[in-house]
């Protein structure tokens, strides 16, 4: 069948119109390419954000899904009591997400549960951690007939996440648990498939109590896990653990509270078998001495009664170049946090772990440190 | 003799044709350029991949192909493991709904009545309808039971002297993930196979049952020849499915960097480390997770032309040109 001129001439047209197309998406996409912005440049106001009246603004923040919930909780307390005018925005993207949105300053904060490392600093200097709460990573299982929480030491996870550690009724799990009938069946084995900062700070656990855990797949948020089978989240992960006898695996302290799984006591480095609650995880941070840039790990710390599996989660906030108009508001949201009697009663209520009071008057310093673009204090309140 | 012809200038001004003209270009133009989107789309997703995953591309080089190594703290990088659980699984996939699915069209279509045959059409449509996360959620509380519970243990038990076999029936493994793609990509292929039956000519039928064939020996010497290269191809484009799936492989397959030593041990596909570990990558991880990316495109792209083009050999429709 003959084609007719007719199209002939829409098939030139299209031929021709795809090949400029292809020009110009080249020449746009290989123009501007994302991130590595100058250190200069202020960040970006987000999209559509109210600069008018002194407490009105629209924030934007990104980060880790651990505190996530407890932050929208807080946002949405704060502008319904406090400031009515102020609207923070909170994406759970990832710690990941949130450092490269925070470092390509398409954000006002960002959250991360690991602290930036110092490759990521470079690239965004003007970063100020600032630790909220503290969270904490229990091990859960499933055993028929255990009615006590089981107790474990670090060695022994880490052994029995190597893969060496192979039966429940090894003795170095039967030496920690006498009297307790522990089957005679394979131990399955259960992790986080997705890169999460929960499995960052489990891994920063094992690396501390295993040399042969440090050696192998050592501290990372997507290991390379030598033995089991990955579930996605914490909800994947309590999943398989629920639905494959004689397993074990980590979930967050305030997944594990909520839904009333079984979780073990870890020893501590002190010697004592803890529980992982509320209290143990913030003693953890009372016992490790904090940097004046907060950055540290807090697993496996000394203090007495300290659970070892606990981190800090971090804001990532602008030093100095934050717009005054989002930067303000934002500090001050902060420091109610940190003082509001309501916002730190819904810090239990969610079962994460309030900052010691130690650390408390740190922080408060740091918030009244805060600069805003223009060289102005950004903290309104308190001093 | 010239043929009669008007001259523009007499033309009517405001003639029916001249009327129309317009329109005609309007409507070129703007089915020209709706489909200009879609190449541009198409294109535009290959260049992006590879200008995101150059780094991946440069620093691991060809054996990323191969290396079964894939340990992000570390900064190795290789798809191979991921390459074999997306293959097995997929092959599984395709073998059996293949086999089920041409079973139920040849049901469908020879031997069915026209009451019977349109709901259970429907039906079996209906299952490419559920949503995948639906699908991976029925996968992990009931299918992974059943796994467990009935389906390992009889394996183990009548199969278990192959060392492929024998092994501790999990919720989650590569048996889990090769049963949900296969329901998964049933309906895709039954609907395809169902129409490319359909077009075997009644001539052909006809023929062979007038020289005293059987229904059975119809089908096979007449209706399955004629219709092969259109299976085939409907095999194909569950394939092209099933290598793309994300969600519910991924709440099944176990999410182990590992090849698979027997059926129930958890393995992972491409589609699901770029699930599970995106949102978290940076840097030299994330560019090799764009690259893992741009193989499943470039697999999943290839896949589909081959299959279209062996359905439209047989079904000779679907193509963008006006029959004489």
């Amino acid at each position: 069948m003959a084609t007719t001129s007719f199209e002939r001439r829409v098939g030139a047209a299209f031929v021709a119109a795809t090949l400029a197309g292809a020009v110009l998406l080249g020449a746009a996409c290989g123009g501007g390419d994302s991130g590595g912005s100058s250190a200069t440049k202020a960040p970006a106001s987000n999209g559509g954000a109210a600069v008018g009246k002194d407490d009105s603004a629209q924030l934007t923040g990104a980060g880790a899904t651990f505190p996530a919930p407890l932050y929208q909780a807080w946002f949405e307390d704060y502008q319904s009591g406090v400031a009515k005018g102020v609207k923070i925005n909170y994406q759970p993207v990832g710690s990941g997400g949130g450092i490269q949105q925070f470092t390509a300053k398409t954000v006002d904060f960002g959250a991360s549960d690991a602290p930036m490392s110092d490759t990521e600093m470079a690239a965004a200097p003007d970063v100020q951690h600032i630790p909220t709460v503290i969270g904490a990573d229990v091990i859960t299982y499933n055993l028929s007939g255990i009615s006590n929480p089981l107790k474990l030491d670090g060695a022994t996870v880490a052994n029995i996440y190597l893969g060496t550690l192979k039966k429940w009724n090894d003795p170095a799990i039967a030496v920690l648990n006498p009297g307790v009938n522990l089957p005679d069946k394979d131990i399955q084995v259960v992790y986080r498939s997705d890169s999460s900062g929960t499995s960052f700070v489990f891994t920063d656990f094992l690396s501390k109590v295993s040399p042969a855990w440090k050696a192998g797949p050592g501290t990372s948020k997507a290991p390379k896990w030598p033995v089991g089978q990955g579930g996605q989240g914490n909800a994947g992960v309590t999943n398989v653990v629920k639905q494959t006898p004689n397993s074990i695996g980590y979930v967050e302290l305030n997944w594990a509270k909520e839904n009333k799984l079984p979780f073990a006591d870890m020893k501590n480095r002190a010697g004592k078998f803890v529980t992982p609650t509320a209290d143990s995880s913030s003693a953890a941070a009372a016992g490790v001495a904090i940097p004046d840039d907060y950055r540290v790990s807090i697993t496996d710390s000394p203090a007495d009664g300290a659970y070892p599996i606990a981190s800090f989660t971090y804001i990532l906030a602008y030093k100095s170049i934050g717009k005054c108009s989002q930067q303000t508001p934002f500090v001050d949201m902060l420091w109610w946090e940190l003082h509001d009697k309501s916002a730190q009663q819904t810090v239990t209520d969610l079962f994460y772990a309030p900052l010691p009071s130690s650390l408390v008057a740190r922080v408060e310093a740091t918030l009244k440190s805060l600069k805003c673009d223009g060289g102005a204090t950004a903290s309104l309140k308190g001093g | 003799m010239t043929a009669q012809t008007i001259p523009r200038s007499e033309k009517p001004a405001r003639s029916l044709q001249n009327r129309l003209k317009p329109g005609d270009w309007l409507f070129a133009a703007v089915t020209t350029a709706a489909g200009l989107v879609v190449v541009l789309v198409i294109a535009g997703m290959f260049y992006e991949l590879t200008n995101e995953g150059w780094d991946s591309i440069t620093t691991n080089g060809a054996s990323f192909a191969w290396g079964t190594g894939w340990d992000p703290s570390h900064q190795v990088f290789g798809v191979g493991a991921f390459i074999v659980g997306t293959f097995v699984t997929s092959v599984f996939a395709l073998v059996f709904a293949t086999v089920v699915a041409v079973l139920v069209a040849l049901f469908l279509v020879e031997i069915a009545p026209g009451w019977l045959a349109r709901p259970i059409s429907y039906v079996v449509e209906l299952l490419a309808a559920i949503p995948s996360v639906v699908y991976g959620l029925w996968g992990v509380f009931v299918m992974g039971v059943f796994i467990r519970d009935q389906l390992g243990p009889l394996i183990v038990a009548t199969l278990g002297w192959i060392p492929f076999f024998n092994g501790a029936p999990l919720t989650t493994g590569l048996l889990s993930a090769c049963l949900i793609l296969t329901v998964m990509i049933l309906p895709t292929v039954m609907a395809v196979s169902r129409d490319v039956i359909g077009a075997v000519p009644r001539s052909q039928r006809e023929g062979i049952l007038a020289l005293g064939a059987t229904r059975w020996e119809m089908i096979r010497i007449a209706v399955l020849p004629y219709a092969r290269s259109g299976i085939l191809g409907a095999a194909i484009l569950g394939l092209a499915r099933a290598v793309g799936e994300t969600l519910a492989v991924t709440l099944v397959i176990g999410n182990s960097v590992q090849i698979p030593d027997n059926v129930f041990a958890p393995a992972y596909t491409m589609a699901s480390v770029i699930a599970n570990q995106f949102p978290e990558a940076t840097a030299l991880h994330r560019s090799a997770l764009i690259e893992v990316a741009l193989i499943l495109l470039a697999i999943t792209f290839v896949i589909n032309v081959a299959a279209r083009l062996l359905v439209w050999r047989v079904t000779g429709g679907q193509r963008a040109v006006v029959q004489e």
